[in-house]
């Protein structure tokens, strides 16, 4: 990771290509450091970060105050960093009767700082959770005193999570686990707080940039999507094709308890919705002889979603997951013990993330743990089914190669589609797709699940999800399209996404002819479309012109009335 | 260690936190002489050289160094 020296040299780059963003902080401390460091770090991840920072101390005033210039500023995104040493402050002024309800107190005005700024801006909040001060009065004893600090201060932590679980646009930064990975001597320097009312050392503040940026690169659709395993000394410990089934190491008993923990971690991830694949240098039968004999694997087969073991060069064989997943390399993590395969797959193939794993295989989850590799701003049931439905995509490939005519295949498939319009069980799913599409998605609108919910009680909107099911398995919902009434006449395609699962299934077709006549039945004339080029959606340039759509300026428009229906071979459910 | 050698530990510091390497040190310069080196950066440099010498400065000490001449001397009890 960068020190804060490194960071603040970015200040000096161009930052004239990266997508700009307005951030505002506020702060009970010292901020100007991490307003610089939070810019340094959005420059690495892609993003010109316009930091706007409130001064010192003003976080009621410009929350409170609709004339504010953190309303002037209109940012994105706020970030509120109300620090654990002023909450200690506060607590000391309390008279001892009331120190009991420090928690409550303050939890009641955090959610009332959420619901102003929402009403007023409708922004993303981050709010930074408190590190852990014991203030030693009470010794241990203060577990049991609900009137002790650290007693008010961890169930306001735990508060917090509480209302985050519940609350749209609002976000936790866990600074509290930074300063539990590199311990409060290093997280809190007393002569720089003395002398500059920074809470942060310069230690820390890359860090608490990098943990807070990940958020705001979440929410901006960037994240891992998948993880590529090395198997021999990475997921056990041993070579299985030298040591043989017995020897290899797993299990509860010496370096073997690394492996099996390391291997729970991947099972987490994969329950999460990270696709976990296999790149091995291996005779696929003998690579595959653990997972299916091994009384200590926790992995299994079905726990993978591409199996690769062969003898070929290992950044070939990752381009060949890559094309079976359909996902850009830059959301892969790719995980070997060997240096040596690390550097060839690096080389060839930069965007994708290599972890510089530690020699000894007893430290690869604590090393790991500390890169939050897998940052998310969301959760759905359908992630925990991703596995089954990219091995189902695989059996397809296979089907399709039988075939030598497109139509007679895409009939065989049986496919249905529910086209619902969102409601209270999909949204979460919508928002998802909508941070995940990068591909397919014509003007890459983010949505979180607040947003979709906003949409719906607009009025100004007709919305639509889609699902394919056919003959091999559920996709489950795989395209979304948003539907804006600009006037009397036309209906504007605000958001146009699809997930790269279910490309060349005749799925456009079926779009378009839903959502024509859609138009056609509420009366509306002409559909325009518009596509805003991103660095991935290249896929999608033509799309329009390609339905049939003619260009208009900037924009595209079908004549909705004169549709007639495309060939597809999907049907309604 | 010799107050000279410090001072050009203590340069190589100010090049790398201020980003600029035509900076030039006496025992009396003084923050004043160095568009760069503002409140902010100073706190940054005081971390800077803490680490680069394994010390710490006390707060107090800190504040009391009117040029770089009493902030060399400061380390060099530190480090002798």
């Amino acid at each position: 990771m960068k020190d804060f020296s490194a960071l603040k040299k970015n200040l000096k780059k161009d930052f004239s290509s990266l997508k700009k963003i307005k951030v505002a902080i506020l702060g009970d401390s010292a901020t100007q450091f991490l307003c610089q460091a939070l810019r340094g770090e959005g420059y690495d991840k892609g993003f010109d970060l316009q930091v706007w920072e409130a001064d010192f101390n003003q976080i009621e005033r410009q929350v409170f105050d609709p004339t504010s210039e953190l309303y002037e500023f209109a940012p994105q995104v706020v970030i509120l960093f109300q620090s654990a040493h002023k909450l200690l402050g506060k607590y000391n002024k309390l008279k001892p009767d009331a120190q009991g309800s420090l928690a409550f107190q303050e939890l009641s005005a955090i959610e009332s700082f959420q619901a102003t700024l929402q009403s007023a801006l409708y922004c993303k909040t981050i709010y930074f959770n408190y590190t852990e001060i014991d203030d030693a009065v009470f010794g241990n004893y203060a577990n049991k005193i609900e009137a002790s600090f650290l007693y008010q201060l961890r169930k306001l932590n735990f508060g917090l999570m509480e209302f985050a679980a519940k609350t749209g646009n609002f976000y936790v930064s866990d600074i509290s686990s930074i300063q539990n990975e590199i311990g409060k001597a290093n997280f809190f320097q007393p002569s720089v707080y003395i002398n500059t009312e920074m809470v942060l050392s310069i230690e820390a503040i890359p860090k608490v940039a990098a943990k807070t940026v990940a958020i705001i690169s979440a929410i901006n659709g960037n994240f891992k999507k998948c993880v590529i395993l090395d198997l021999d000394n990475t997921t056990w410990g041993g070579i299985i094709g030298d040591d043989g089934l017995e020897n290899i190491q797993l299990g509860t008993l010496g370096i073997g308890k690394s492996f099996t923990e390391f291997q729970y971690w991947i099972k987490k991830l994969k329950n999460r919705g990270i696709i976990v694949a296999v790149c091995s240098k291996n005779t696929e039968s003998v690579a595959k002889e653990p997972f299916e004999k091994h009384p200590d694997m926790v992995l299994n087969l079905e726990d993978i979603a591409v199996f690769i073991a062969n003898w070929e060069n290992k950044a070939d064989n990752i381009r060949q997951i890559q094309s079976i997943l359909n996902i850009g390399f830059d959301s892969m993590v790719f995980l070997d013990d060997n240096p040596f395969e690390r550097n060839i797959v690096r080389e060839n193939i930069p965007q994708i993330c290599v972890p510089e794993l530690p020699e000894d295989p007893a430290e690869y989850l604590e090393y790991l743990y500390t890169l939050n590799l897998f940052e998310t701003v969301s959760y759905s049931n359908e992630d925990a089914e991703r596995t089954k439905q990219y091995q189902v995509e695989a059996q397809r490939a296979t089907l399709q190669q039988k075939f030598t005519n497109e139509d007679d295949f895409l009939k065989s498939l049986d496919m249905i589609s529910v086209v619902e319009s969102f409601n209270k069980f999909n949204t979460p799913r919508v928002a998802q797709l909508s941070q995940r599409s990068n591909q397919f998605n014509l003007r890459t609108v983010r949505f979180t699940e607040a947003d979709i919910e906003q949409l719906g009680v607009s009025g100004a909107h007709f919305t639509f999800s889609f699902t394919l099911e056919d003959k091999f398995g559920n996709n489950g919902m795989i395209c979304v399209v948003i539907l804006e009434k600009e006037d009397a006449d036309t209906l504007f395609i605000n958001t146009w996404l699809m997930s790269c699962r279910v490309l060349k299934r005749g799925m456009e077709h079926f779009v378009l002819n839903t959502i024509a006549s859609h138009a056609k039945e509420q009366g509306y004339k002409i559909l325009k479309g518009e596509h805003i080029p991103t660095a991935k959606n290249e896929m999608v340039k033509d799309h329009y012109k390609n339905l049939g759509f003619e260009q208009s300026g900037e924009h595209w428009v079908l004549d909705a009335v004169g549709y007639e229906n495309k060939k597809c071979f999907i049907t309604i459910k | 260690m010799e107050k000279n050698e410090i001072l050009n530990q203590v340069l190589s510091v100010f090049h790398d936190v201020l980003d600029n390497e035509d900076i030039v040190l006496t025992y009396e310069t003084t923050a004043n002489d160095i568009e760069e080196w503002d409140s902010l950066s100073h706190i940054q440099l005081v971390v800077a050289i803490e680490k680069k010498f394994k010390l710490r400065f006390t707060s107090k000490e800190i504040q009391s160094w009117k040029n770089v001449g009493e902030m060399l001397d400061c380390i060099k009890e530190k480090v002798a």
